[in-house]
């Protein structure tokens, strides 16, 4: 029987092994050294918050795996030896595989700041990352204040899991707006701001220098690039992540800044593949980057290896691009590409409509000469991923989509609608323009 | 119940989660709390009127100040911060305390009503007579244990409501349906009847009716002095004859069809109504584990079992055999019976087979046949109905399913069980609408594409106990017999991806095991 051996729990490993024993008998081996049963990493914040406990962020449960005969070993894989077939495990022992997925995830991405080996910086990826600030920031008291190095989706979402325990966050962002590097102006202010208002001193334009200690091997403050220094006793560095790879150094394997991968997720190294956050395309697909770190992309791609490693060979083809987060309590879905002003492509022409309570807002791109829909950010209200899925493939034109918009509201019954204030707007500035 | 499992989390501290107005607020409340309980160990009040209305002033007003402190300077959202680190909502100290104090007042209430104060030919003393002036105010009598219970309930729906609005005052669906209970319960479980009960004299009765009360869930509706108390009321009270019938054959199905037992369940119930209020903060209490829905199963509709022999048996035992006094004649009523079962059993086989899970033919095959020849044993035979004696099966279910489990373990173990217990395993009209919520009905919820992340919000705080996120993970409408469409999953969801809806029945139950946005092509080969 065939032996499949999976590096890595996540999404991507799980989907993939979930798949194969859909389509195939073969022996299954899912190998993680962070966790006992696969956990949604986008859940860690709510354990903090005390929404839910370690196993409600279990999406399966713990039968599952056995019952699917999925076998599942904690180990940390130290070295990858292709010629052989053998992974080696830290601490001892060896095992054999005639298939083996990589799905190693990612790790927090730093940049070489002086004082990062010193108790209290951390990032926020993985469950013992949870564990540390449980132990760092358990309250108030223990942690009066916590600075947050990076403006993305992890920094918002460990400020916004500091603040449940009335800790006080700085956030230090390098741009002019939180996570401007991705969202419009427009959007990125209107969420600097709902972060502020959740009493979160958010700094733009402002860097991390180094972080200093207090001669014990604790953080003490952070020195700002403005040479400020912010006393603190946490450090969050969410500068972003990169591919998990270390373990990878001394293999066959080809890596640049992950795992290079061609369309059917093969490695250099035959019968050895990587998906996820891990896995660097040779070639970017669209307007993809090389480096997904996606929870989507990282199950999609464990669904296309899973037919490929079946017997069905196929591309990784990832459909029309959308993403998801929550800021706070303003939700964000974006279907196809709304690029930010400092990646505006040339072509590119957006129309943003904001709502007066300052907590919904929408940014619709088009094609300036062709009027051709490419994407939409939605903040606060709900929009339905198969209709813009559907306009994108059909490459309808943004007046269509805007004539059309309720079609896609996905928002509970009753709530307000605000498809007509959107509609208008757009038709006046059409007709001013 | 599931293993108590130390949350990691645990080791550290939660935030304080009480403010200072809260304080207050709580001793407000406790002290209206403590006036009752004055009353209970006999303290006598001079002046009836006033201390009752300041306690329960006191009651209502504590919980909505406290409700406004927590909330009120907060964002509009998801409040659920520090749920599994407080006593009371993670089965701690404070939580066993409740659930024993609880249990033990249902315990009175059924079976010791003496101790509340209760006298049977005489003025009432202690709890029951605290209540008085207001029972004589809104029905002319004076109290009975009953009605403090009533009063003490519906207050509950009224200021706990008011805290749930304000919890979830950014989602408009959580407030109309908020509305939607304290008005049910206030008008027609409390008002209505209390006041139906000042037209009763000598020579005109009706039975107390709370008309939202359906049958099976109101399992004594039918029983002989209720109906000769209908029958004997006039046209009045044939009216009310004829809408328990109606609402249980015409009115339920009909809005069952067109929005899912949520009309009921979350709207219009008193039971629901109280899970939805009281009950809110201990919602995630509940079993999500695939055995506790097998229980589930099982157990609710064993109790709609009985619940139909009961009646029939009840009903039975008090019609004639003479057809020339009056048409609905025992054998008439029984071959009425076993009709309609028959063809709610042939039409579910016929149109719906496919949609039954293995275990669900067995159950469905093997109580069809047990009733049946029951029924056929009997006509034939002319022995008891169903072996017991009528008023024996009436007595049991009156104690077993109406107190202990309605009562008792419902609501006393809502700080353990969750809020929503008697709902999931014990309901009889929750079985009815759930049976037709599944097989036959507009109502489902969506899922938004490929949107999931398999966090566990909506799993986590499904009073009912489904396992949500299983289906929306894979894309998969929720069409579940037990949801009772609160529309919480939907609301803690940080992605968007649940939606309550009604639409039509084509494809709605629709399982896509690839996910929206993948390659297209490989979307249709998986899904052929």
């Amino acid at each position: 029987m065939e032996h499949i051996v999976i590096i890595g729990n996540g999404i991507a490993g799980v989907t993939a092994a979930r798949h194969i024993r859909k389509l195939s008998n073969k022996k299954i081996t899912i190998i993680s050294a962070e966790a006992d049963h696969f956990f949604s990493r986008t859940a860690l914040m709510y354990v903090y918050m005390g929404h839910m406990r370690w196993r409600d962020i279990e999406p399966y449960e713990h039968w599952f795996w056995e019952k699917n005969r999925l076998e599942l070993k904690k180990a940390y894989v130290e070295t990858v030896d292709t010629n052989n077939k053998t992974l080696h495990f830290k601490g001892g022992g060896t095992l054999t595989y005639d298939k083996l997925i990589i799905a190693s995830g990612s790790v927090t991405n730093t940049f070489g700041w002086e004082g990062l080996e010193l108790n209290g910086v951390q990032g926020l990826v993985t469950k013992q990352d949870l564990e540390k600030l449980e132990k760092n920031a358990p309250n108030n008291k223990e942690c009066p204040r916590a600075v947050i190095v990076g403006g993305g989706l992890i920094g918002v979402e460990m400020a916004e899991m500091l603040r449940t325990r009335d800790i006080e966050v700085t956030m230090l962002v390098r741009e002019d707006g939180f996570w401007s590097n991705v969202l419009p102006k427009q959007d990125a202010e209107m969420i600097s701001r709902h972060i502020v208002s959740h009493g979160v001193d958010l700094r733009h334009n402002s860097e991390l220098d180094k972080i200093l200690d207090d001669g014990k091997g604790n953080v003490r403050a952070v020195l700002t690039k403005d040479g400020e220094e912010i006393p603190c006793s946490v450090v969050g560095i969410t500068t972003g992540v990169k591919p998990q790879i270390s373990f990878l150094q001394h293999s066959k394997i080809e890596t640049d800044k992950g795992i290079l991968v061609n369309r059917k997720l093969e490695t250099n190294i035959e019968d050895v593949h990587a998906i996820g956050d891990c896995a660097q395309q040779r070639e970017p697909i669209g307007n993809r980057p090389p480096v997904e770190a996606v929870w989507y992309t990282g199950r999609m791609m464990g669904e296309a290896l899973a037919q490929t490693i079946c017997g069905k060979p196929f591309e990784y083809n990832p459909g029309n691009w959308f993403n998801s987060a929550k800021f706070f309590d303003i939700e964000y879905q974006t279907y196809g590409w709304v690029f930010s002003e400092s990646k505006l492509k040339d072509y590119e022409a957006q129309f943003h409509w904001k709502c007066a309570s300052d907590l919904r807002c929408v940014t619709i791109s088009y094609n300036k000469n062709s009027n051709e829909f490419l994407g939409i950010n939605t903040f606060g209200i709900r929009m339905k991923h198969e209709v813009f899925d559907k306009w994108l493939n059909e490459k309808r034109s943004v007046d269509y989509v805007i004539q059309n918009l309720k079609q896609a509201n996905f928002d509970p019954e009753f709530y307000r609608k605000y498809e007509k204030e959107i509609q208008s707007k757009f038709f006046n500035q059409s007709v001013n323009a | 119940m599931s293993t108590v499992q130390r949350n990691m989390s645990l080791a550290g501290e939660p935030p304080k989660t009480i403010n200072t107005q809260q304080k207050l607020a709580s001793a407000i409340g406790l002290i209206g709390l403590a006036v009752l309980f004055l009353a209970l160990v006999n303290i006598n009040f001079p002046n009836k009127t006033l201390w009752l209305t300041a306690s329960l002033i006191a009651i209502g007003g504590g919980t909505v100040w406290f409700s406004i402190a927590a909330y009120g300077n907060k964002h509009e959202g998801i409040k659920n911060d520090g749920v599994y680190f407080k006593s009371l909502t993670s089965k701690g100290f404070w939580a066993w305390v409740l659930g024993i104090t609880l249990t033990l007042f249902y315990v009175v209430l059924y079976w010791f009503p003496q101790y509340l104060g209760l006298v049977q030919d005489g003025d009432n003393k202690g709890l029951v007579a605290l209540f008085d002036p207001l029972s004589k105010f809104l029905n002319g009598g004076s109290a009975s244990q009953w009605f403090v219970y009533g009063t003490l309930y519906t207050l509950a729906i009224l200021a706990f409501g008011i805290k749930f609005i304000l919890k979830y005052r950014h989602n408009k669906y959580e407030k109309l349906r908020t509305y939607s209970v304290i008005f049910f319960q206030l008008g027609f479980a409390f008002l209505i009847p209390e006041l139906m009960q000042r037209l009763n004299s000598e020579s005109f009765t009706l039975p107390y009716y709370d008309l939202k009360n359906i049958w099976p869930l109101n399992y004594y509706n039918f029983e002989q002095y209720r109906v000769d108390q209908f029958i004997s009321a006039g046209d009045i009270g044939l009216a009310l004859l004829i809408f328990g019938i109606v609402s249980i054959f015409i009115i339920t199905p009909i809005l069952t069809y067109k929005y899912g037992k949520r009309w009921y369940c979350s709207w219009v119930c008193g039971c629901g109504g109280l899970a939805e209020t009281a009950g809110d903060p201990f919602r995630h209490l509940s079993d999500k584990r695939q055995i506790a829905w097998r229980v589930e199963r099982w157990v609710i509709h064993s109790v709609l079992v009985f619940v139909v022999l009961m009646t029939t048996a009840v009903v039975h035992s008090y019609l004639g055999d003479d057809s020339s006094k009056y048409w609905l004649t025992k054998d008439v009523f029984l071959i009425s019976v076993a009709a309609i079962l028959t063809a709610v059993f042939a039409g579910t086989f016929i149109f719906k087979r496919e949609e039954l899970q293995k275990d669900a033919r067995y159950g469905a095959i093997g109580y069809f046949v047990i009733i049946i020849s029951l029924i056929g044993f009997h006509y034939f035979s002319g022995k008891t109905l169903f072996l017991f004696e009528a008023e024996t099966l009436r007595q049991s279910y009156g104690f077993l399913i109406g107190a202990v489990f309605s009562g008792v373990i419902g609501v006393g173990f809502y700080p353990i069980f969750g809020s929503r217990v008697w709902c999931r395993f014990g309901c009889p009209m929750a079985a009815i609408l759930g049976f037709q919520q599944r097989l036959f009905s507009r109502f489902r919820i969506t899922t938004n594409g490929g949107q999931c992340i398999s966090c566990g919000n909506c799993s986590t705080y499904c009073e009912m106990g489904i396992d949500v996120r299983a289906y929306a993970q894979k894309g998969e409408n929720i069409v579940r017999s037990s949801c009772v469409g609160c529309g919480i999953c939907s609301a803690v969801c940080p992605r968007g991806v649940l939606k309550l809806e009604n639409g039509p029945l084509e494809k709605r139950i629709d399982s896509n095991e690839i996910l929206l946005g993948n390659d297209v092509d490989l979307m249709n080969f998986v899904n052929k």
